[in-house]
Parts: C-alpha cells; structure tokens; sequence
C-alpha cells in the first residue's frame, strides 16, 4: 500500500471495497511513519495502542454493515497541543514532558467517532509560540520538501507529516498563522475556521480570543472533510458558534465564474519576491476561471503586528500562569517558599520565546500600561475587523500572501524576535477579524520551495472559501 | 531607551518569572526594540471606536443549561501532580505555625 499518497476517498474505497482493513490500514501506517520520522521529527511520539482501537471500531462497524463514518480508517496527525486522554501531550514544553491529560479535546473526540484514527502526536513551537517550530524543547522539525529548512510553525508537525505522508490529516492550531503559515512552507492545505466554529476544549490556550483548531491535509476536500467532522457547537466551550455547520466537502458544483476576489494592496506593496511573482501566477489563474479580481484596500494592516502582539502577548501571560508547578508540570527541586515554588519552577521550565511573550504581555497589562498598550490594541482590532468587513460587501473573497517569504534555513532567524513577528503580517489580521482563511498550494519557487496562496472570507463563509480554493486547486494552481 | 533592567525585574516579579542576569539583559533589549514597534499604535486615531474584546459575542453559543456532569475526580486530577497527599495538592509551606 502506497501509504503516502492515500486519501480520504481512496481508504473509503479500499474498506468498503474490503481490499484492505482499517486494522492493517493502520498498522502499515504505523510502520511507514516510525520509519519516516526521524527524516523529519514531525512527531514526537506515536500511540500506536489508540490508533489499533480506533481502527478496529472502524472494522467493526464495517462488518455490522454500518456507515464507517466520513474519516473511516483515516490516519491522523494531531498537534501536541491538543489534549489526548492518556497519550502524553507536552505542548513542546519542558513543563509538560511528561503530562497524561484525564480527558480528550472535543475535537479529538469528534474525529474519531467519525472513524479517525490518531497515530501520534506532532511536534510543535512552545505553547504554540512560533512561526518556526524551532522554540519547540524537544527539538526542531525538518521541512521535508527541504531537509535544511524549517517546517513554519507553530504546527510545523502537522504539516511536515501531511507532507511527508506520515499522516493523510493532521490537526493543528492557529492563533495567528500557525497552521497557514506551516502549510505554505510544506506545500499542503491548512485551514484556519471562523474563530468559534471548532470547539476548543482540550486545546492548551494561548490567546484566548485568537486561538482556533483546524485541519491540514493534501487536497482541499480533505480538509473540507476533516473540518466537518469536528466543527459545531459544543456545550463545553463556550465561545464555541451555535451556526449550522454545512457539508464542506459536499462542494457545489459550476466553479468559480463570476466571484468577485479582492486584493489587497496593502499586502503586495512590499512583495517584490519570488513569492510575489507566485502570488501574481495564482491570481492570474483566478482571473483565467472566469474571476473578476479587484484591487481592495485594508488600511489598517500596518498596525496589525503591534495589535496582535499586545493581544496575544497580554492573553498568553495570563493563560500560562496556570503552569506553576502545582497541579500538572514539572515542579523545581530547591525551593523553600511556594513563591520561591512558582518562580523557579516558571524560570527552569519556559524556553526563551514563552518567557519573552510573558513578559511582553505582563508589561502591557501591568498598572500605567493597560490603557496605552491593551486597550488601544483592541480598539485598533476593531479597525482591522472593520476593513475586512468593508471589503466582504464588495468581493465573495480575499486572495493574498501566505508569508512574505517561503521556508527558511534552520537557525536562520532564531536571533530577531521582531523580525519572526513582522513576518507574520499576512495572516495575523484574519486572525484578528476572526475570519475563516486558509492557505492553498500556489506554485513553488525556483529552488522547488512552496508557496501558499491564502483564502480568506467573511465570518463562517467556509462554503464559498472552500470552493474557491478547490477550482484553484482544479486549475493546478499556478503551473 | 522604553524600558529599563529594573523594570524587567519588576514585570518578571509580577509574572512568577525567575530570571538570570544574561535573561534580564537579553530580554531588556528584546522588550525594547518590540515596544519600539509597538509605538506605531499612538499614530492611529481610535477616537470613539468601542474596543474588541470578542470576535462573535453575539453568535456564540453562550453557556450550557446548568445540568450536574460527573467530574473529573479525584484520582485523576491529583494523576499529574508533582507532588501529592491523600486527596490534594502538596506544595511548599505557605503559614507558619
């Protein structure tokens, strides 16, 4: 069995047709990852007990004659952010190397009761903070398009093993690019919903207002498929939609003739690259499938990265100040007073980057500071979100930039924090609206790096993101 | 020059932070070339706009009927800790007798 090269569709075929067993489906799976990993480091460990007794309730329901669900059989990647009752989830931290969640995330839990099967979990930045997945403590994960590069990150795991055909889904978080980003650089789908369509429980916060779950995979239906399963309300979240979630992978029909697609100048002023010169190919194809493309402005992107970064930062620092060495992380060993307690056990565990974005983000939270810093983020928020809805009542959807540049050298960049940040600035403003956005594969540069083209569109618009994004992917993009 | 190395220590206090002295240089620096950027803000008028605490307040699903769940329990709560007694949480003495 071609193990990296399956889908969604073909493992259906293959069970029903009963040319092969999700049990062995899952345990050639098993066995072609654990060899492929160390390429790559995608995961950081496989739990090969879980994904043998998902797959044998898949078999089962087969050979009741029931619906095996729509992922049936279907191996996953799930990002080690993402709690997995009694597979050890260390969000890349130190803190947690040896943390067993009590309980699933509601995500978790919704895709394999649609027939998934979760081979192990990914590698990824700290707590989730990073566009490189190098600030992870356990190491850094390879690109596999390019061994010498960075995956992108946070959930660099996730879209390595899609890429590298470790897992044919993965699940990642985005808080403000973390599953686009990756998936540009590794020349896979990511998609990030509309902030409240996945349920969070069981995803280790970060910024609580910005943090989102959604899938990667190899084609857009998959993804598509994948989101269905795990989207909708859910009674242990409350910030998650009561909105009806529609069949995404069920696309209709008739392409993309006649949408309107925004692009926005503010994103291509500075793109001169080669990225530039992709993202220029993709939106010719748009125009070549009967798109009317139209230049829009979103005049408060240049504020973005200061607004996010006070947003994010001053969430972070209060949602990590559970990691205190009491209840679930590692505890320092010489402490005489519990304040002596939480210092150290805080100093010793969080790697650079957690303890510069707690810093930051007490800083702009401490007296003297909230109204100049946080407050006047969130009121530059609403400008943002502002600009995007101006543009959604004149376009169906916006195209633009991933990341100014594709995957970089590991180590490249590890030394300028700032300049990491600044580099987020295509896909942290969705983030900030909360809109849904994804990245489809958009060419690749002369050195054979991916490029992403992202999709963005207004609030619970998956339908016509997702439709855009599968008549780009029908048109081969921009080869 | 933003912030100073005493005002890092400060803000490494309030946050149960334990910092070396290489830790509170580096991040002084760091910190002040971020808050450099961050300065950008103060060019934007935000005269009467409402500040954005939320994304979809209005189309969140809002809290769930207040019907009892079983619990976590004990047992698996306390599962983690670092160090445990019987039914609870041990950490270092906070009173003294």
């Amino acid at each position: 069995m071609d193990i990296a090269s399956l889908s969604i569709d073909s493992i259906r075929e293959g069970l029903l047709s009963r040319r092969f067993s999700a049990a062995e489906l899952a345990a050639d799976a098993l066995r072609f990852a654990e060899a492929a990993n160390p390429e790559t480091g995608a995961y950081l460990r496989f739990s090969p007990e879980r994904a043998l007794a998902s797959a044998r309730r898949v078999d089962e329901r087969i050979a009741r004659g029931e619906d095996p669900g729509p992922l049936a059989g279907v191996p996953v990647a799930v990002k080690d952010v993402i709690l997995t009752k009694g597979v050890t989830t260390t969000c890349g931290s130190k803190l947690l190397a040896g943390y067993v969640p009590p309980y699933d995330a509601t995500a978790v839990v919704r895709m394999e009761e649609a027939g998934g099967v979760i081979l192990g979990k990914t590698n990824c930045d700290e707590f989730a903070m990073g566009s490189s997945t190098e600030n992870s403590a356990f190491g850094p994960v390879r690109n596999p398009v390019a061994l010498d590069r960075v995956p992108g990150g946070s959930s660099g795991g996730s879209a390595a093993a899609v890429a590298q055909g470790t897992a044919v889904v993965a699940l990642g978080s985005d808080t403000g690019g973390s599953i686009r980003q990756p998936a540009s650089f590794c020349g896979v789908v990511g998609v990030t919903p509309t902030y409240g369509r996945v349920s969070r429980f069981g995803l280790t916060a970060f910024a609580s207002s910005l943090d989102h779950i959604g899938p990667f995979a190899r084609n857009v239906k998959d993804a598509a498929t994948l989101l269905r399963a795990i989207a909708g309300r859910d009674v242990r979240d409350s910030t998650s939609a009561g909105v009806p979630v529609p069949d995404y992978a069920a696309l209709p029909g008739g392409g993309v003739k006649g949408l309107k697609l925004g692009l926005p100048r503010e994103y291509l002023k500075d793109l001169k690259s080669e990225t530039g010169a992709l993202i220029s190919g993709g939106v010719d194809a748009f125009q070549r499938l009967g798109c009317e493309v139209r230049e829009i402005s979103l005049p408060s992107t240049d504020y973005a990265i200061a607004c996010y970064y006070i947003i994010a930062t001053a969430e972070a620092s209060s949602n990590l100040a559970r990691f205190d060495g009491v209840r679930y992380t590692s505890r320092s060993a010489s402490s005489e007073t519990l304040a002596d307690m939480y210092r150290n056990s805080r100093g010793e565990g969080f790697g650079a980057e957690c303890k510069r974005r707690i810093m930051l983000g007490t800083y702009v939270l401490s007296a003297g500071y909230y109204d100049a810093y946080y407050l006047k983020a969130q009121k530059a928020r609403a400008l943002i979100a502002g600009d995007f809805a101006r543009a959604f009542e004149e376009v169906d959807a916006i195209v633009a930039p991933v990341s100014p540049f594709p995957a970089f050298k590991l180590g490249e960049k590890v030394d300028d924090p700032l300049a990491m940040y600044l580099s987020d600035i295509y896909t942290i403003t969705g983030s900030l609206a909360g809109i849904p956005c994804m990245s489809v594969p958009c060419g690749k540069t002369a050195g054979g790096l991916p490029v992403g083209m992202q999709i963005l569109a207004t609030h619970f618009g998956e339908p016509v993101m997702f439709r855009v994004a599968s008549a780009f992917e029908q048109a081969g993009g921009v080869n | 020059m933003r912030i100073t190395e005493k005002e890092v220590r400060y803000v490494a206090g309030l946050a149960n932070l334990k910092l070396d002295d290489a830790e509170v240089a580096r991040f002084r620096a760091d910190l002040d070339g971020i808050l450099e950027h961050m300065d950008k803000l103060n060019e934007i008028d935000t005269a009467g706009v409402e500040p954005m605490a939320q994304v979809l307040f209005g189309q969140a699903a809002g809290l769930r009927e207040d019907i009892p769940e079983q619990p976590l329990g004990n047992e698996a709560a306390l599962a983690n800790a670092p160090r445990r007694g019987p039914g609870y949480f041990k950490v270092p003495k906070v009173v003294e007798r």
